[in-house]
């Protein structure tokens, strides 16, 4: 079948580009360039020279550690949300037990929570743990608002396995845990990775929590660095775009490299 | 992994055990079931870090507190201080304003990128990998970003400021400027996710139904009518609600962009419940806010859990 192509939405969908596309030319075109030449020419102007002197200043403003404390939140948060989801869903799917169909039922109402309504409380448990002022205090609000997206999403796709291959496994005398490690784990590895994108990006980009719960220079992450630059380097322009772009470089790294992946992880909300 | 659920053996299995016979469709239960165990930690950890807290909202909201030393009961002295204050209600009028603005702008915008970009064809994939490049960057990274480029005196709004109508370009430094420029940045930073979902759900109508509208001589806007959006009718209400939901919370794109200027023009309530609790240090007033976004929040996105696929969860064992 052919079909007649479709001039107005062909003609719109290039406005919307222009409209994605201008922002992130100049903040590139500007990244590049040195101040005084950013400060001499108008914004759409094109570099007169590429310069790498903003890279040098971010990065020995101690960008590059902000990046280290994100990464290790981010890993962190992963590995936890992981750690305590994985099972969670198992149970919810396969569980008996009332624990399990009440949890089902929190973590519903949980996925409703605005996770910044809640962090004067969450400041004061934190300090009561003692914990302010520490990356961990960064992880954990971060892995509990997390988590309901995450018990849905893996419970939403271990619902999709045959209940005979349960019981396939059992007549091979295998006990829940062992059913658990390899059935369910090697099962889920699609939404495993859906749930670890998601969560890593929340931690990635994550500014609140940060904000309240840390304070000092060595702990600062990627998204107050990024504030703090604003300060520090007053109007310089170009050395903030390149600290932004720096900023989400691992991701775009990651959207070359696994674009189907990110996507799904992206649309993890909507997607169950 | 669809080839291995469907395991034919598993068949007669099933019918070997039959013993107990309440319900004889349904197969004998021997299976070892995982116990509580497997899901405590994540049920304690969720109820110490996110319910505890959200409790804690409401418990704190009568509470007086400077952030140091121990709550104090405070009586009902924070919400008569809220429901007597001018500027919570010119905040909430205002965060309704900007919800409604947000919802207004984004969701024709997304429906349109979305249904546009599931079409199959080759130069739809390629700028659709283009229009997703919003969604690589923080939501500090774009305020940031953004407010370089309102800048009145460097920025693009020096020259493109004048052709709405802001001759100095000086947007931001508007009443009314800077709270369109709320709704650009979000929309720019948002519609590329909802536009995903639409995209992920305009992908799911069976094309069968358009050949058959075609046959019947529908032209291209009487499909978009009268197929597409009653098709998606279940995606508008999930991205309708979590763009409300989310815009009632937005506050790092404030905080970065504006933070909160001109004069107050962009306060709204999760602004204050932060200007409140962090720099006056009122931890109890602002969890009086807190608790009214709570409340706001929760019972909207109740309405995602009634209408859109997620209450519907419970009943998909077969998986569809």
């Amino acid at each position: 079948m052919t079909r007649r192509p479709n001039w107005v939405a062909g003609g719109l969908s290039c406005v919307w580009l222009a409209v994605v596309l201008l922002p992130l030319w100049l903040m590139v075109s500007w990244s590049v360039q040195l101040r005084q030449d950013y400060l001499d020419q108008g914004p759409f102007d094109f570099p007169r020279a590429f310069t790498a002197k903003n890279l040098g200043d971010v990065l020995s403003s101690g960008f590059g550690d902000y990046l280290v404390n994100t990464a290790i939140v981010t890993v962190f948060s992963v590995v936890l949300t992981l750690a305590l989801a994985l099972p969670a869903a198992y149970a919810i799917v396969r569980s008996r037990a009332w624990l399990a169909t009440a949890s089902f039922r929190v973590f519903l109402l949980g996925l409703a929570i605005p996770a910044q309504a809640t962090i004067i409380p969450v400041y004061w448990l934190i300090t009561r743990l003692e914990l302010y002022d520490t990356l961990t205090a960064i992880v954990l609000p971060t892995v509990a608002f997390g988590l309901p997206l995450a018990v849905l999403v893996l419970a939403g796709s271990l619902r999709d396995v045959s209940r005979d291959l349960y019981e396939a496994m059992t007549l091979d005398g295998a006990g829940p845990f062992l059913v658990f490690v390899k059935l369910v784990l090697p099962l889920c590895r699609a939404s495993v990775t859906t749930v670890g994108i998601y969560t890593g990006l929340n931690a990635w980009n994550g500014f609140l929590f940060p904000l309240i719960l840390t304070q000092s220079d060595e702990l600062r992450v990627m998204t107050l660095g990024l504030w703090n630059f604003q300060s520090e380097f007053g109007v310089n322009t170009p050395a903030l775009m390149t600290g932004v772009l720096l900023s989400a470089l691992p991701v775009l790294v990651l959207y070359i490299l696994a674009r189907r992946w990110l996507v799904a992880g992206l649309a993890g909300v909507g997607g169950k | 992994m669809t080839l291995t659920t469907k395991a034919p053996s598993a068949g007669p299995v099933r019918r070997g055990g039959g013993v107990r016979g309440v319900r004889p469709a349904a197969a004998p239960d021997r299976t070892p079931r995982p116990g509580s165990l497997y899901i405590l930690p994540a049920a304690l950890f969720f109820a110490v870090f996110a319910v505890g807290p959200v409790i804690g909202v409401g418990v704190l909201s009568f509470m007086e507190w400077n952030g140091l030393g121990d709550p104090r009961f405070a009586g009902t002295a924070n919400w008569e201080r809220f429901l007597g204050s001018g500027a919570i209600w010119d905040a909430t009028g205002r965060t309704l304003l900007l919800t409604g603005a947000c919802w207004v702008v984004q969701t024709p915008i997304s429906l349109a990128i979305g249904v546009w970009s599931a079409g199959r064809q080759r130069n739809r994939a390629v700028l659709s990998a283009v229009y997703f490049l919003p969604l690589l960057l923080s939501s500090a990274a774009i305020a940031l970003g953004w407010k370089a480029i309102l800048d009145p005196n460097f920025g693009a709004a020096k020259a493109l400021g004048p052709l709405i109508g802001y001759s100095d370009g000086d947007l931001l430094g508007d009443t009314q400027g800077a709270l369109l420029c709320i709704v650009m940045v979000v929309t720019w930073q948002f519609v590329p996710f909802h536009a995903l979902l639409y995209q992920a759900a305009a992908r799911n109508i069976p094309a069968s139904i358009y050949d058959a509208a075609l046959i019947d001589g529908a032209g291209r806007a009487t499909a978009f009518r009268y197929i597409t959006l009653p098709q998606l009718r279940n995606t508008i209400i999930t991205s309708s609600t979590l763009m409300i939901v989310g815009s009632l919370t937005y506050f790092e794109t404030i905080l970065l962009l504006t933070d909160g200027g001109p004069g107050g023009a962009t306060h709204v309530l999760p602004f204050l419940m932060y200007t409140e609790g962090f720099r006056s240090y009122e931890m109890g007033f602002a969890a009086t806010i807190a608790t009214a976004l709570v409340v706001l929040g929760t019972s909207l996105s109740l309405l995602i859990v009634r209408f859109s696929g997620f209450a519907k969860m419970r009943s998909t064992l077969e998986g569809i």
